[in-house]
C-alpha cells in the first residue's frame, strides 16, 4: 500500500515557496534551443500587448543585434538608458541597475539571462541583477538559451564541441513562475540564419558550420524541450504538493557526490544535479580532507568545484578523515544518503599494490546505499592539468634539498675520515650512518630532499666505500643486495617519515582550527559588554586569517556607517556602500564574491535567525583570496560571532526593559508618594484659610492664630518637599554643579542646626569636634543640605528630649563625621535599604517622604565620600560620613595684638 | 513722613502680601510688575528702599540692579529661591544691600528692611561703642571684650571683626570681605575666611561650635548680626 499523506516538511516547503513567491516579482524566461529563435521577438511583442492592457513596463536591457523587425517593435517601450562602466579603457554599456529599481516599473523586460556584466557593475553576473529585480518586487521578463545552463554545459560541449563560457546556474529556473519555449524546426531557424535574420552576412557561414548544423540544433532542441518538460514536471508537482492533491510524492532520496580537487569533479556535480532534479531529490557534495596536501592550484580547483556545487544548489559538507571511503561514508550515514556518486578511478595502477580500489571497498560497505560510479572524460582532465597528480605533495624549495646533498656531502666525508683512520670500520657501518642521515632528513627537510638524500647517498657509498673503492662496480653478490636494500630502505623510511609528520602537521592544523574556535566560543561567551565581544571577535579573526577587520553594527534597522571602534580595517564610502548591500540583501559581497567585487574587502553579513545584525568586512594582509577551508572556517566564525552578537543585543534589551519596567515601578511608587505627601499640606491649607474666611470663626482672635499656624506649618512642609524633589532631581538629572571651595566642617554643622532651629530644639544637641581639624572642599550648600537631611532624620524619628551627639575627627586621609542618636534603631534588614528612594522602613510615622536620606547620600558620593548607617551597640541609630582629604592650603597665621 | 518702598515683582500675591504687612508696619507702597516699569518708578518716586525679584518677565534682575546703581545709592533687598547662589553672591556684590530667600516669614522681611533702611543712613557708628550679647567692642580705642573680659586679636582679626561691625546686620560676600581686608588680589581665597572666622568665634563667641554673632551665609558670605536674637 502506498502513504499519500504527504511529507510535512515536503508540505511546509512547498508552503514557503509560494509565499516567498507571492512577495517576489513574478519571472518569466522566454527560453530556446539557439539564437534567432525569436525569444527577443516574442518577448518584446508579449511587452506590448501588456503595455496596450495598461501595464507599466520598461525596457531594462533589450540587444536587437541590429535585426530590424526587433527594433521596431522596440518604438513606443520606455527604455531605461543604459549606463556606461570603464573597463581598460573602453567604455561599455551596462544596464542601470539602480536606474530600473528607482523607476519602479511593474514589468521589466532584460534580454539575455546569461550576461557577464562588466566589471565595475554590481553583480558580476546579469541573472543576479534579475534576481535583485525580483526581490525588490519587480515582474521580470528575460530570454535565454539551452546552452547557458550549467548542468548542460557538457552535454553541449560533447554535442557541438564549443565550450560556452557565459553560464547560468538550473536554480534560477525554479525561480521562474513561467518558460515559454521558442520552438522553430532546425531547418527554419537554418533557413532563417541564410536569409541573415540571425547574423550579419559576413558571420553567417561561419555560424552554418558550426554552430547551427543541423545534428547540433536536433540536439540542442531536445535539450531545450526536455528541461522545459522538467520544469513543467516540477511546477504541477509542487501545485499538487500545495494544493494537497494525492499523487505521486516525491521520492525522498538523497544524492551524495564525493568531489575532490579534481576537474573530473565538475563532470560529477553536474551529473549528480541532474540526476537529484529528476529524482526530485535533496543532494550534498562532500569533500574528504586526508592527510595528502593540496597543491595551490588543486586547492583552487577544488575551491571551484565546491563553489559549483554550491551554484547548483547543493549543499557543501567537508570532513576529515585518513581514508576518503571511510570518510564517505560517515557522512552518508549521518545524512541518510540513499545514493552516494562517484567517479571511476582515474589512475588504477596506483592501487596495484592493494587487494582492491577505494571504489570497491565503498560498494563492499555501503550497505544499503546505492552507488553510482560515473566515467568521467579523461581527455579534459589530461589537456587541463596532466602534472596535476606528479607534483610531490610537500613543496620543498631548491634550499631544502641543497641542505639535504650538504648533509649527505658532509655525512660521507666524516665517513671517509672514520674509514681511512681506523681500519677496523667497515663500509657497513658508513651505510647505516647515511641511512641514519637520510631519516633525518625526512624528519626535519621533507620527503623529497630525503629521496634526493636517499639516491645520492645510494651512489656515494658504492663509489666510495663499497670495494672495488671508487668505481660503481660492486664485486660481490651481498653487497649488491646490501646496496639495493639500503636504497629501498631509505626510500621507504624516508617516504614513511615525511607522511608521519604530514600527518602531524595535518592534525596541528585541525587542532588549530578547533583551538581558534574554541577561543572565539569562549571568549566572546565570557565577554561582558558588546565592545568586549567585538574587540575578541576582532582579534581572532586578525590571527587566524591575518587580515584587517571591520565590523558594522546595525542600529534600529540602519546599518552604521562608522565601524566598531575596535575595528582594524578603514571603511570607505564607497565600500560602506558594498557593506551596505551585504547588509540589506544578506549577502556577502565585495572582493572576491560575485558582488561589486571591485571593492576592497570582503563583507559579510551577520545573520541571525531573525534578522541581519551587521556587517563583518575583511581583507587579509597580502589581499588574496582566502582557500575554500579558510571560506568555511570563516563562515563559522561569522554565525558565531552573529550568535553571540545576536545574544548581546537580546539581553541589553532585556536589560532595558527590566530598567523601564524598574522605573515604572519607581514612577509609579513617587507618585502615590508625592500625590499624598502634596495633597496632605495642600489640604490644610484650603481647610485652614478657607476658615479664617469664615466670619464666624474670623470673630474669634485664638482660632484665628491657630489657623495661620496650621497654614504656616502646612506651608513649611510643603516647601520641604519640593527641595527634597528639585535635589533629587538635579541628583537625578547628573547636573548637579558642584561649587568647591574650601570649608570649617563645624561651619557647616552650625548653619544646618540652625536651619533646623525648631525642632533640633527638642533634641539636645552635643556637638564634639577634635582640634585643628582641616578644612575640606565641599561645595558648602550641599554638605550643609545633606547634614540637614540627616539630622531632620533624627528629629522626625527618635523620641522628644533624646539627645544627638555629632562627633568629628580627622583619620588619616578623611574626615570622619558620626551622627548618632539615641532613638530606637532600625532593623538590621532595613540598614542597607533605607538609603534607596522612596523607602521607608515599615511602621515608621508619615510625613516623611523616603527621599530626605537617598539625597542626603547622593550628596555626600558627589563629593567622593560615602555615607552609612549602623545601629549603635548602646541602642540609637548613626550616620557615618567620611570625606576624602588633600591637602589644604597654608595660612598665614599671626600674632595677636 | 513714612518711608517709601517700591516693590518690583512680577507676582500678584507676593505683591499683595508684600505690600499689606509693608502698609501695617507704617511703611508707604508703591508696586511695579516690570523691570523697566521699576527703573522708572525708581527715577519718579525716589523710594527709599527697593524690594527687587530676580526673575522678572522682561529684563533680567540682576540688569535691572546694575542699572540702578549707576545712578542710585538706593538699598535694594534682593528676593530669589534657594539654592540660587550664584544670582545672589553677584546681586550682592552688584551693590544690593540684602538678599530674601522665597519663601520667607514676615518677621525676616521686617529686620532686613531695618537693616537696610539703617545702612542709607550716613555712617555714625565709627565713633560709637558696638555691642551685642556679651560682645562689645570699642571702635575707637580697638578694645575688645567679651563678658568685660579684654580679649586680644591679631591685626587681620581685628580687621575683620571691625568691617562686619561696620556692617551690622547686613550680609557681606566672600570676595568683599577678602576685598576689604586682604586686597583685590586675595578675592577667591575664601579658606582665608574659613579659617579666620573660626579662629574670631573661638574668641567671641559663647559656644563657638553653635556662634550666635557671626553668622555663615551658606554659600554666599557673612553676616554679623545687630541685635541679638533678631534671627529668628
Amino acid at each position: 500500500m502506498t502513504d499519500y499523506r504527504p511529507d510535512p516538511d515536503d508540505l511546509l516547503a512547498a508552503i514557503q515557496k509560494d509565499t516567498a513567491r507571492q512577495q517576489r516579482g513574478k519571472l518569466k524566461i522566454f527560453f530556446g534551443m539557439a539564437a534567432g529563435v525569436g525569444k527577443t521577438y516574442a518577448m518584446l511583442e508579449s511587452a506590448r500587448r501588456r503595455q496596450s492592457d495598461g501595464v507599466d513596463v520598461v525596457v531594462g536591457y533589450v540587444e536587437t543585434h541590429g535585426r530590424k523587425e526587433t527594433e521596431v517593435l522596440l518604438d513606443g517601450l520606455e527604455v531605461i538608458p543604459q549606463q556606461s562602466l570603464e573597463y581598460r579603457g573602453t567604455k561599455l554599456p551596462e544596464m542601470d541597475l539602480d536606474a530600473v529599481l528607482a523607476r519602479q516599473p511593474s514589468l521589466v523586460l532584460v534580454d539575455e539571462l546569461a550576461h557577464t556584466n562588466v566589471p565595475g557593475a554590481r553583480h558580476t553576473k546579469r541573472y543576479q541583477d534579475i534576481i535583485e529585480l525580483l526581490e525588490a518586487g519587480l515582474d521580470v521578463w528575460t530570454t535565454v538559451n539551452v546552452q547557458h545552463f550549467e548542468s548542460r554545459a557538457d552535454a553541449v560541449k560533447q554535442i557541438t564541441g564549443i565550450t560556452v563560457h557565459e553560464r547560468v546556474p538550473d536554480s534560477i529556473l525554479d525561480l521562474a513562475d513561467e518558460i515559454e519555449l521558442l520552438d522553430l524546426a532546425p531547418e527554419d531557424l537554418r533557413k532563417r540564419l541564410a536569409e541573415g535574420k540571425v547574423y550579419t552576412s559576413e558571420r553567417i557561414d561561419v555560424a552554418a558550420n558550426n554552430f547551427f548544423r543541423r545534428g547540433n540544433l536536433t540536439a540542442l532542441r531536445e535539450m531545450s524541450l526536455r528541461l522545459t518538460a522538467e520544469h513543467v514536471d516540477h511546477q504541477l508537482q509542487d501545485y499538487m504538493q500545495l494544493k494537497r492533491i494525492a499523487g505521486p510524492w516525491k521520492t525522498g532520496e538523497r544524492l551524495m557526490v564525493a568531489v575532490g580537487s579534481s576537474p573530473f569533479s565538475e563532470q560529477l556535480i553536474r551529473w549528480t544535479r541532474r540526476m537529484a532534479y529528476n529524482l526530485e531529490a535533496t543532494w550534498i557534495a562532500v569533500y574528504v580532507e586526508t592527510t595528502q596536501e593540496l597543491s595551490p592550484l588543486a586547492q583552487e580547483r577544488l575551491t571551484a568545484n565546491l563553489e559549483l556545487a554550491r551554484s547548483l544548489g547543493g549543499e557543501i559538507v567537508t570532513t576529515a578523515n585518513v581514508s576518503v571511503v571511510n570518510g564517505l561514508l560517515r557522512v552518508a550515514h549521518q545524512r541518510n544518503i540513499t545514493q552516494i556518486v562517484i567517479g571511476k578511478p582515474e589512475h588504477p595502477r596506483l592501487w596495484w599494490l592493494s587487494k582492491s580500489t577505494p571504489v570497491d571497498i565503498l560498494i563492499r560497505d555501503s550497505g544499503e546505499i546505492d552507488i553510482y560510479v560515473v566515467t568521467g572524460d579523461r581527455s579534459k582532465e589530461k589537456s587541463v592539468s596532466p602534472t596535476l597528480r606528479l607534483r610531490p605533495e610537500i613543496h620543498s624549495n631548491g634550499w631544502q634539498y641543497f641542505w639535504a646533498l650538504i648533509i649527505v656531502v658532509t655525512v660521507t666525508g666524516f665517513n671517509l675520515f672514520l674509514v681511512d683512520s681506523s681500519p677496523l670500520i667497515g663500509y657497513q657501518v658508513v651505510g647505516l650512518t647515511e641511512l641514519m642521515a637520510v631519516l633525518l632528513i625526512a624528519i626535519y627537510i621533507g620527503r623529497g630532499p630525503a629521496l634526493l638524500a636517499a639516491a645520492a647517498s645510494a651512489i656515494s657509498w658504492n663509489f666510495l666505500f663499497i670495494e672495488p673503492r671508487l668505481t660503481f662496480e660492486v664485486s660481490q653478490i651481498q653487497d649488491t643486495i646490501l646496496l639495493f636494500m639500503y636504497f629501498a630502505i631509505a626510500l621507504f623510511t624516508g617516504n614513511l617519515t615525511a607522511r608521519l609528520r604530514r600527518q602531524e602537521r595535518q592534525a596541528r592544523h585541525s587542532a588549530e582550527r578547533t583551538m581558534a574556535l574554541y577561543t572565539l566560543a569562549h571568549e566572546t561567551s565570557t565577554a561582558i559588554d558588546m565592545d568586549h565581544i567585538l574587540r575578541t571577535a576582532v582579534n581572532q579573526l586578525e590571527q587566524v586569517f591575518d587580515a584587517e577587520i571591520a565590523i558594522l553594527l546595525s542600529q534600529e534597522n540602519v546599518l552604521s556607517p562608522q565601524p566598531h571602534a575596535c575595528s582594524t580595517l578603514s571603511v570607505s564610502e564607497k565600500d560602506y556602500g558594498v557593506a551596505l548591500w551585504s547588509y540589506q540583501h544578506s549577502a556577502p559581497a565585495g572582493l572576491f564574491t560575485d558582488t561589486l567585487p571591485s571593492a576592497s574587502a570582503q563583507y559579510l553579513p551577520l545573520l541571525t535567525p531573525n534578522r541581519t545584525v551587521g556587517v563583518i568586512g575583511i581583507r587579509t594582509r597580502h589581499q588574496d583570496r582566502l582557500t575554500f577551508e579558510q571560506e568555511v572556517l570563516l563562515q563559522t566564525f561569522v554565525s558565531q560571532i552573529s550568535l553571540v552578537v545576536e545574544r548581546e543585543l537580546l539581553d541589553e534589551s532585556a536589560e532595558q526593559a527590566m530598567m523601564l519596567r524598574e522605573s515604572e515601578r519607581l514612577y509609579t511608587t513617587l507618585l502615590n508618594s508625592i500625590s499624598h505627601e502634596l495633597r496632605t499640606p495642600i489640604a490644610t491649607i484650603t481647610g485652614a484659610s478657607s476658615s479664617l474666611l469664615d466670619p464666624k470663626t474670623a470673630k474669634d482672635p485664638f482660632a484665628h492664630t491657630e489657623l495661620a499656624q496650621d497654614i504656616q506649618l502646612a506651608a513649611e512642609r510643603l516647601n520641604r518637599l519640593v527641595e527634597n524633589l528639585l535635589d533629587m532631581s538635579r541628583l537625578e538629572s547628573g547636573r548637579l554643579a558642584l561649587r568647591h571651595d574650601w570649608c570649617d566642617v563645624g561651619d557647616i554643622i552650625s548653619v544646618a542646626i540652625s536651619r533646623l532651629k525648631a525642632c533640633l530644639s527638642d533634641h539636645p544637641v552635643d556637638i564634639k569636634l577634635a582640634p585643628d581639624l582641616p578644612l575640606i572642599p565641599v561645595d558648602f550648600g550641599l554638605i550643609e543640605q545633606a547634614l540637614v537631611n540627616l539630622l531632620d532624620n533624627v528629629c522626625h524619628y527618635t523620641p522628644l528630649g533624646s539627645p544627638v551627639v555629632i562627633e568629628v575627627k580627622h583619620l588619616r586621609n578623611t574626615l570622619w563625621i558620626k551622627i548618632r542618636d539615641k532613638g530606637p534603631g532600625i532593623a538590621d534588614e532595613d540598614l542597607a535599604r533605607i538609603f534607596d528612594k522612596f523607602y521607608r522602613v515599615p511602621g515608621s510615622r508619615t510625613g516623611g517622604t523616603g527621599l530626605g536620606l537617598s539625597i542626603a547620600r547622593g550628596l555626600v558620593e558627589a563629593h567622593g565620600g560615602t555615607l552609612k548607617a549602623e545601629n549603635n551597640p548602646d541602642g540609637g541609630l548613626s550616620f557615618i560620613l567620611n570625606f576624602p582629604l588633600i591637602e589644604t592650603p597654608p595660612v598665614a597665621h599671626e600674632a595677636n595684638l | 513722613m513714612s518711608a517709601v518702598v517700591l516693590i518690583i515683582d512680577d507676582e500678584l500675591q507676593i505683591r499683595r502680601f508684600l505690600q499689606i504687612s509693608l502698609e501695617a508696619n507704617g511703611y508707604s507702597v508703591h508696586l511695579t510688575e516690570t523691570g523697566e516699569e521699576g527703573l522708572l518708578k525708581t527715577a519718579q518716586l525716589r523710594p527709599d528702599l527697593i524690594i527687587l525679584d530676580m526673575g522678572l518677565p522682561d529684563i533680567d534682575g540682576l540688569d535691572v540692579l546694575k542699572r540702578l546703581r549707576e545712578w542710585t545709592q538706593t538699598p535694594v533687598l534682593i528676593l530669589s529661591v534657594r539654592d540660587d547662589y550664584v544670582t545672589k553672591v553677584s546681586a550682592l556684590d552688584s551693590g544690593a544691600d540684602d538678599y530674601l530667600t522665597k519663601p520667607f516669614s514676615m518677621d525676616e522681611l521686617m529686620a532686613r528692611v531695618r537693616v537696610a533702611q539703617r545702612h542709607a543712613l550716613p555712617d555714625t557708628r565709627e565713633d560709637e561703642i558696638f555691642q551685642v550679647g556679651q560682645l562689645k567692642v570699642d571702635l575707637i580705642r580697638r578694645l575688645v571684650t567679651v563678658n568685660e573680659e579684654v580679649i586680644k586679636l591679631s591685626p587681620t582679626e581685628y580687621a575683620l571683626l571691625r568691617l562686619m561691625i561696620q556692617h551690622a546686620g547686613k550680609i557681606l560676600t566672600h570676595r568683599q570681605i577678602l576685598r576689604e581686608v586682604w586686597g583685590t588680589e586675595y578675592v577667591n581665597e575664601t579658606h582665608y575666611l574659613r579659617v579666620y572666622f573660626a579662629q574670631l568665634r573661638q574668641k567671641i563667641e559663647a559656644n563657638p561650635a553653635l556662634p550666635e554673632i557671626l553668622l555663615t551665609e551658606s554659600g554666599i558670605g557673612y553676616r554679623l548680626v545687630d541685635t541679638f536674637n533678631a534671627n529668628p
